[in-house]
C-alpha cells in the first residue's frame, strides 16, 4: 500500500521529512517498506517539444526527429516510437541522462544517423509496466501543452511526491485508505482532522430504483448498495487524477473507472462500475455462483466456478466475482452510455477463499479481506457518483438502491486507566489517557470508576480492551515506556536431565572430532526409510513444495551421507559428522507420527587430515565403534552395552555391522554403509552409527560408587591362543571374565593375528590379563590356577589350542 | 724438602692437572692418580711416622685438607664436564618449535546450536525452564489455540505442511505456549519458560528463506507482567547476544496471539545505525516479534485472563546467526559445508 505525501499533507501540517514521516508510521502505526519518490535515479529529463519529423534514409521504422530542449540549437534525436507527431510536448532524455533501470543515454550513431538523446515512453523513465495508461503502452509520451520546453519533466508527471511504502498487517486494514492514514497520523502528530468527504449533490431528478434491482444475502454481503449515474462521457481521466493513481500503483483506465479506484484509496471502500445497459434485465444479484458457470473478468481470465464462488450476477449471468473484480462484459467502455455503481462489503472469509481459489489477489480483496469501514458505505458511492456526475458530464439519481444493510453499532469499551498503567507499566494520569483517545477522535464516558470508550467504525478491528492497551501504547510512544524485569516469586530455571544428556552428548561427540551437523527433518521417500532396525509406516506431506522434501525422516544417518556427499563433491574428503534431532515414526492407525530422539553419526575419510609428522589414518570399523563406546560410557552404560554382528540391515555391510544392544533392547547399530549404498550417495568408504537417544536416556544407569585404590601391586599374564576363524572375541572374553576368579580386574586384547605361520582357516589371539588384591598381597600361586583354570575352560569349550 | 713443602707441591700441581683435564676419562686417571692408594698424598701420609709427635697433628690435617681440596676440586670439574655435555645434547636436539602441533580431533557445534545455547544460558539465569514441545502438531495447537481460528487471514503469513487436515509440521514454537500454559500449576508460581526447535514453513528454499528453521519461543505469565517488562527483557537478551552499544527499539505490530503486538529491532550490525544496504537504510534490524499475551491464548488454555497476564515472544536463531556472523544465504545452515561450519567455535 502506497501513501502519497503530497496527499497527506492536502489534510495534515507536516513537519516532518517524507522519511521522517516513514519512521514515525513505523514507530506507531504499520511497518514502512521503503520511502522513495518515482524521480529517484532519474537524471537530465527534460520536456522538449518535437519541432519536425524526417525518415531515416535507412531505416523506414525510425525517425529524425528535430527537438526544441530550450538550448539554441535544436536537438536531433533519431527515435522508433510510432507516435512521434510534429508539436507535440515530450519527453527528452539528454545525453549524460540517467533514465529507469539506471542506463545512461549517450550520444549516439542510429544507422548512420546522430542521435543526441531519447524521446521515452512512461515505462522507459521507470514506470512499471502495469501503471502505464494503455494509450501510452506502445509509444513514447506526451506531455502537457502547457508544459514548458527545457524544464525537468518531473513535476509534470507528479514524480516528485514522495510515496511511502506501507506493510499493512491485518488488523490495520483502515490504514488501506487516506481517510484512514490521514486520521492515524492526526493522532500521532496530534492534529485535529478535518476529513471532508462531502459529496456533490445529484443533478437528476431519476431514481436508481427506477433502472436497477438489488438483491443480497446479508451472510454473503452484509451490505450491498448500488447507484445509477446515467449520460456519462466515458475518456482518459484528467492528468491529476491520472497521477494521483499511478504514484499509488494503480493503472489509469477511463474516468469511470479511475473515479471509482481513486475513492477506493482515499475513502477505502471498494466501488464497482457496470455498464448498466450490458446489466440483463437491470437486475444484480450476490448469489453463490452454480456450479460450472463461467466469467471471463476485466484481466481476461476466464474462471470455471462453483460454490466456493460468490458472484454478482444479472438475470441470466454471473457479472462480477464479488469483492474480487468485475467481468469483462459487463465493464464500463468507452462506448458506455449509463453506469450503475456497486458499493458492498463482502465477507472476509469468503472472499478470502474465493480470492485463493481464483488466484486472483485485487486490491479491493485485499481490503474485504480486512474489512472496511461499514459505517461509510453509502457515502463512498454517493462521494464517487457526485465526482463521476463533474467529470463525465452524467448525471447521478437521487437514490441508493440497497440490496442488503447490516445493522452497524459501534463499539463501545469499558476501560479502567489502573488497568491500562497495570499491562503496560506506565504510570499514565486519567487526563493522559482521555487526552490519547481524543486524539484517536474515540467517544469517551466517564463512569465512577471506569471509562466507557466508544470505537468510530472507521477503526472496525479495535474490539476489546486489549486493543485499547495497544493504542494507548503506540500513541504514548513506546520508546516512553520504560524498561524493567518481571518482578515474580522466585522460578527455578535449568535443563531437565534429558536436555542435560542430550547437551552432553553433543559435547561428547565434539570432544571426539566429530562435527555438529544439523539436517532438513523432510526428506524423500527413498532416504525416509533407509538404515531402519524396526518397521514402520511413512509420514507424507500432503502438499509438499519438492519431492526432495516430502517424507518424513526415519533415520539420521541418510542426510548425513547427504552432507558427506555435498563435502566431497567440493574436495573435502574427511568428513566427520554427527547429528541429533527426532525422527519420525507412524503405527498404520495413527495419522500422528511418534517423534523420538536420536543420535547418529557418520565418518567418511579420517578424522584428521594428514600433517607433516602424522599420516591421517582411514576410519574403520573399530574406529567408530570406539566412538560409539566411548560415548555410551559416558552416559554411565558401558556394562549394558553389547555389541551384536547383523547382516539385516540391507544398506549396512553384511559383515562389518554390529546391533548395539543395552541389556536385550536394540538401542541402534554401527558399521560400514553397504558399499552399493555409498556410490548410491556418491560418497567414499563411509562408517555410521545411530542410536535411539530416547531408549539411552530412559535406561537405567549404572550408579557411581567410588572404589578404593588397591594399594597391593597388580600381577599381569598373557595368555596366546591359536583358535578357528568363527570364534569371535567376545565369546573368549565371556569365558575368560566367567572363570577368571574374584581377583581378575581386566581383560585387555593385545594381539590379532591371521596369515603366515598360523594354520589356515584359524587365527591368534594374545589377551593381558590383570589380577588384583585390594585386601593383601596376591600370591603367585593364585594367579597361576586362576590362568590355569582360563586355560582349561577355553581348551574344553571353544577348543583353543594355548599357545 | 720438608713433607709440608712437598704436599703443597702435590697440591699446586694437582689442581693444575684437574682445571687442564679435558674430558671425565682424563679427570678420573687423575682422580686415581692423586688421590688412588698408590697417590703422592698416601705416600706422604705414611712419611708422618718420622715425624717428631709435635708436627704430626699438624702436618696429618694439612694432608687431609690438601685431599679434600683436590676432591672438591674433582668433583667440581666433574660436574662441570658433565653439564657441557649436556648441553651439547640439548643443542643437538634443538627442533623447530614453529613447526604445526599434532592435528587432535575436535568436532565443531553448529553455529545454529551455539545462538540456541546462548539464548538458553541468557533465560536459565533469569530462571526460566526450557520446554521442548512436538514438532509435529495438531492444527488445534498451530493455529486455534494461538488465537488464529480457521480462514484468519493471518494464517496466509504462516505456509503449511498438512499431513492430515488435522495434523501438520508446526509452523512456530508457538504451540508450546498454550500446552505450558494448560499444564502449569499457578498457585505454584508463575509460569516462566522458552521453547526452542525447529519449525516450518511451506516456503521455496532461498537466500532468505528456508523451509525448515529454527526459533526459540519465550512466555512470561503471572499476576503483573507488564508492557515495560517485555521490553526490558528483550534488552537482555538483545544486549547479551549482540552486545550493549547496540539499542532495541520496540513498535507496533500484528500476531494474532498477542495484543498488544510489538516488533523489535537492534541498531544494524552492519553500519552501527548509520543506515547502509543491510537495514535498507534505517539504521535498524528487525530481530522478533513479541507482545502481551492475548485474552483469547490464555482463556482457550483455562488461564483466568482477568487475574493473570503477560508477555510472549519469538526469536529466530537462524536470522541472528546470519546478522551476528554476516551469513547472506540461509541455505548455508542446512548444507553442513565443513568449510561453513568449522569457521563457528
Amino acid at each position: 500500500m502506497l501513501l502519497s505525501y503530497d496527499w497527506l499533507s492536502d489534510y495534515l501540517k507536516i513537519n516532518l521529512s517524507p522519511e521522517d514521516l516513514g519512521e514515525k508510521i513505523e514507530r506507531t502505526s504499520v511497518e514502512v517498506d521503503s520511502v522513495f519518490k518515482r524521480s529517484d535515479g532519474l537524471k537530465k529529463l527534460v520536456v522538449g517539444k518535437i519541432l519536425s519529423i524526417e525518415k531515416h534514409p535507412d531505416a523506414g521504422h525510425l525517425n529524425i526527429c528535430q527537438v526544441d530542449v530550450g538550448n539554441d540549437e535544436p536537438q536531433q534525436i533519431v527515435c522508433g516510437a510510432p507516435n512521434v507527431e510534429v508539436g507535440k510536448k515530450v519527453i527528452v532524455a539528454l545525453p549524460g541522462a540517467r533514465v529507469g533501470g539506471n542506463i545512461k543515454i549517450k550520444k549516439a550513431k542510429m544507422r548512420g544517423v546522430q542521435s543526441n538523446g531519447m524521446l521515452c515512453a512512461l515505462d522507459e523513465i521507470g514506470f512499471p509496466k502495469e501503471i502505464v495508461p494503455d494509450e501510452w503502452k506502445d509509444g513514447i509520451y506526451f506531455l502537457p501543452d502547457d508544459a514548458k520546453v527545457g524544464d525537468e519533466i518531473y513535476s509534470y508527471l507528479g514524480m516528485n511526491d514522495s510515496l511511502i511504502d506501507l506493510d499493512v498487517t491485518p488488523n490495520r486494514g483502515d490504514m488501506l485508505s487516506l481517510r484512514g492514514a490521514v486520521y492515524d497520523l492526526g493522532a500521532v502528530l496530534d492534529q485535529k482532522v478535518d476529513f471532508d468527504e462531502t459529496s456533490e449533490p445529484s443533478k437528476g431528478d431519476e431514481f436508481s430504483a427506477d433502472s436497477i434491482k438489488a438483491e443480497a444475502n446479508e451472510s454473503l454481503a452484509p451490505i450491498y448498495q448500488l447507484k445509477v449515474v446515467k449520460n456519462v462521457d466515458v475518456k482518459p481521466s484528467p492528468l491529476w487524477l491520472q497521477i494521483k493513481l499511478w504514484n499509488l500503483g494503480i493503472k489509469p483506465i477511463n474516468n469511470v473507472v479511475d473515479i471509482t479506484n481513486f475513492v477506493m484509496m482515499k475513502l477505502g471502500q471498494p466501488l464497482h462500475a457496470y455498464d448498466l445497459d450490458q446489466i440483463t434485465d437491470h437486475h444484480l444479484e450476490v448469489r453463490k455462483a452454480k456450479q460450472g458457470e463461467k466469467i471471463t473478468t476485466l484481466d481476461n481470465q476466464e474462471h470455471e466456478l462453483d460454490d466456493v464462488d460468490v458472484v454478482i450476477a444479472d438475470a441470466k449471468k454471473p457479472v462480477a466475482l464479488a469483492g474480487l473484480m468485475g467481468g469483462l462484459q459487463s465493464s464500463v467502455t468507452a462506448k458506455t452510455k449509463n453506469i450503475v455503481i456497486e458499493a458492498g462489503v463482502f465477507d472476509p472469509v469468503l472472499t478470502r477463499k474465493m480470492a485463493q481459489k481464483e488466484l486472483l489477489h485485487t486490491d479491493a480483496s485485499q481490503r474485504f479481506e480486512r474489512g472496511v469501514d461499514k459505517g461509510n458505505v453509502e457515502n463512498a458511492l454517493n462521494y464517487a457518483a457526485g465526482m463521476i456526475q463533474k467529470n463525465t458530464n452524467g448525471i447521478a439519481s437521487k437514490d441508493v438502491v440497497t440490496g442488503s444493510m447490516e445493522t452497524v453499532n459501534p463499539v463501545k469499551i469499558a476501560i479502567t486507566v489502573t488497568k491500562i498503567n497495570h499491562v503496560l507499566g506506565t504510570s499514565l494520569s486519567e487526563a493522559d489517557v482521555i487526552s490519547i483517545f481524543k486524539r484517536l477522535g474515540f467517544g469517551i464516558e466517564k463512569q465512577t470508576d471506569k471509562l466507557l470508550v466508544t470505537i468510530p467504525t472507521r477503526c472496525w478491528d479495535i474490539k476489546i480492551d486489549a486493543d485499547l492497551y495497544e493504542e494507548v501504547a503506540r500513541i504514548y510512544g513506546y520508546d516512553n515506556i520504560l524498561s524493567t524485569l518481571p518482578i515474580t516469586t522466585t522460578t527455578e530455571g535449568g535443563l531437565t536431565p534429558k536436555q542435560k544428556l542430550i547437551k552432553k552428548s553433543r559435547q561428547t561427540l565434539q570432544g571426539m572430532g566429530l562435527n555438529h551437523a544439523i539436517s532438513y527433518s523432510l526428506t524423500n521417500a527413498d532416504k525416509a526409510k533407509m538404515f531402519m532396525i524396526n518397521p514402520s509406516e511413512e509420514t507424507i506431506l500432503q502438499w509438499p513444495m519438492t519431492n526432495d522434501h516430502s517424507v518424513l525422516r526415519m533415520n539420521l544417518i541418510s542426510g548425513l551421507l547427504d552432507d558427506i556427499a555435498y563435502n566431497q563433491a567440493r574436495g573435502v574428503v574427511d568428513v566427520p559428522f554427527y547429528e541429533q534431532g527426532r525422527v519420525f515414526f507412524r503405527n498404520s492407525n495413527d495419522s500422528r507420527p511418534i517423534e523420538v530422539e536420536h543420535i547418529a553419526g557418520a565418518i567418511s575419510g579420517s578424522l584428521f587430515s594428514s600433517t607433516w609428522n602424522k599420516k591421517s589414518e582411514q576410519v574403520d570399523f573399530f574406529e567408530i565403534k570406539g566412538i560409539v563406546a566411548k560415548y555410551l560410557e559416558t552416559l554411565s552404560l558401558k556394562d549394558q552395552i553389547s555389541f551384536v554382528p547383523n547382516d539385516k540391515i540391507k544398506e549396512m555391510h553384511p559383515g562389518r555391522t554390529a546391533l548395539i544392544k543395552l541389556g536385550d533392547e536394540i538401542v541402534g547399530f554401527v558399521g560400514q554403509v553397504h558399499p552399493t549404498i555409498a556410490s548410491q550417495f556418491k560418497i567414499k568408504q563411509t562408517y555410521v552409527f545411530e542410536l535411539d537417544l530416547d531408549k539411552l536416556i530412559n535406561a537405567d544407569k549404572t550408579e557411581q560408587q567410588y572404589q578404593i585404590v588397591s594399594s597391593y601391586p597388580s600381577i599381569k599374564r598373557d595368555i596366546a591362543m591359536l583358535i578357528d576363524q568363527q570364534v569371535t572375541n567376545e565369546q573368549i572374553y565371556a569365558i575368560i571374565k566367567r572363570r577368571g576368579g574374584a581377583f581378575l580386574k581386566d581383560i585387555t586384547l593385545f594381539d590379532v593375528y591371521e596369515g603366515e605361520h598360523v594354520p589356515n582357516g584359524k587365527k591368534s589371539l594374545a589377551y593381558s590379563l590383570t589380577f588384583e588384591n585390594s585386601n593383601e598381597t596376591l600370591k603367585d600361586d593364585v594367579v597361576n590356577n586362576a590362568v590355569k583354570k582360563i586355560e582349561k575352560y577355553l581348551q574344553e569349550e571353544l577348543k583353543v589350542e594355548i599357545r | 724438602m720438608s713433607l709440608k713443602e712437598d704436599l703443597e707441591t702435590i697440591k699446586q700441581t694437582g689442581l693444575q692437572e684437574v682445571t687442564a683435564a679435558s674430558d671425565s676419562k682424563a679427570l678420573n686417571e687423575i682422580k686415581v692418580k692423586l688421590l688412588g692408594k698408590k697417590g703422592p698424598i698416601t705416600k706422604a701420609l705414611r712419611g708422618i711416622s718420622q715425624l717428631s709427635v709435635a708436627e704430626r697433628p699438624i702436618v696429618g690435617s694439612f694432608a687431609n685438607k690438601v685431599r679434600d681440596e683436590l676432591t672438591d676440586a674433582i668433583n667440581e670439574k666433574q660436574t662441570q664436564l658433565e653439564r657441557e655435555i649436556l648441553n651439547k645434547q640439548l643443542a643437538s636436539e634443538t627442533i623447530d618449535v614453529t613447526l604445526p602441533g599434532n592435528n587432535i580431533p575436535m568436532g565443531h557445534p553448529h553455529v545454529i546450536q551455539q545462538v540456541i545455547d546462548e539464548i538458553e544460558d541468557i533465560f536459565i539465569g533469569m530462571g526460566y525452564q526450557v520446554l521442548n514441545g512436538p514438532e509435529v502438531e495438531e492444527e488445534h495447537y498451530n493455529f486455534e489455540m494461538m488465537n488464529l481460528p480457521k480462514n484468519h487471514p493471518a494464517r496466509d503469513m504462516q505456509d503449511t505442511f498438512y499431513i492430515t487436515k488435522e495434523i501438520l509440521m508446526r509452523t512456530h514454537t508457538s504451540p508450546m505456549q498454550a500446552r505450558a500454559l494448560q499444564q502449569h500449576d499457578f498457585n505454584k508460581g508463575p509460569l516462566k519458560m522458552i521453547s526452542p526447535g525447529v519449525v516450518f514453513r511451506r516456503d521455496t528454499d532461498d537466500p532468505t528463506h528456508s523451509h525448515q528453521f529454527h526459533q526459540v519461543e519465550g512466555i512470561v505469565i503471572d499476576k503483573h507482567i507488564t508492557m515495560a517488562d517485555l521490553k526490558g527483557t528483550l534488552e537482555v537478551m538483545s544486549h547479551k547476544l549482540f552486545g550493549d552499544k547496540f539499542k532495541v527499539r520496540v513498535r507496533p505490530s500484528y500476531f494474532p496471539f498477542t495484543e498488544p503486538s510489538v516488533e523489535a529491532d537492534v541498531t544494524c550490525m552492519n553500519c552501527e545505525g548509520k543506515g547502509c544496504e543491510v537495514c535498507k537504510g534505517s539504521g535498524w534490524i528487525e530481530v522478533l516479534g513479541a507482545g502481551m499475551v492475548h485474552p483469547n491464548v490464555l482463556k482457550m488454555a483455562g488461564v483466568d485472563s482477568q487475574e493473570y497476564g503477560g508477555f510472549a515472544f519469538g526469536v529466530g536463531p537462524d536470522r541472528f546467526a546470519m546478522l551476528k556472523y554476516g551469513v547472506n544465504d540461509i541455505r548455508d545452515f542446512y548444507l553442513n559445508d565443513l568449510r561453513f561450519l568449522t569457521q563457528f567455535d
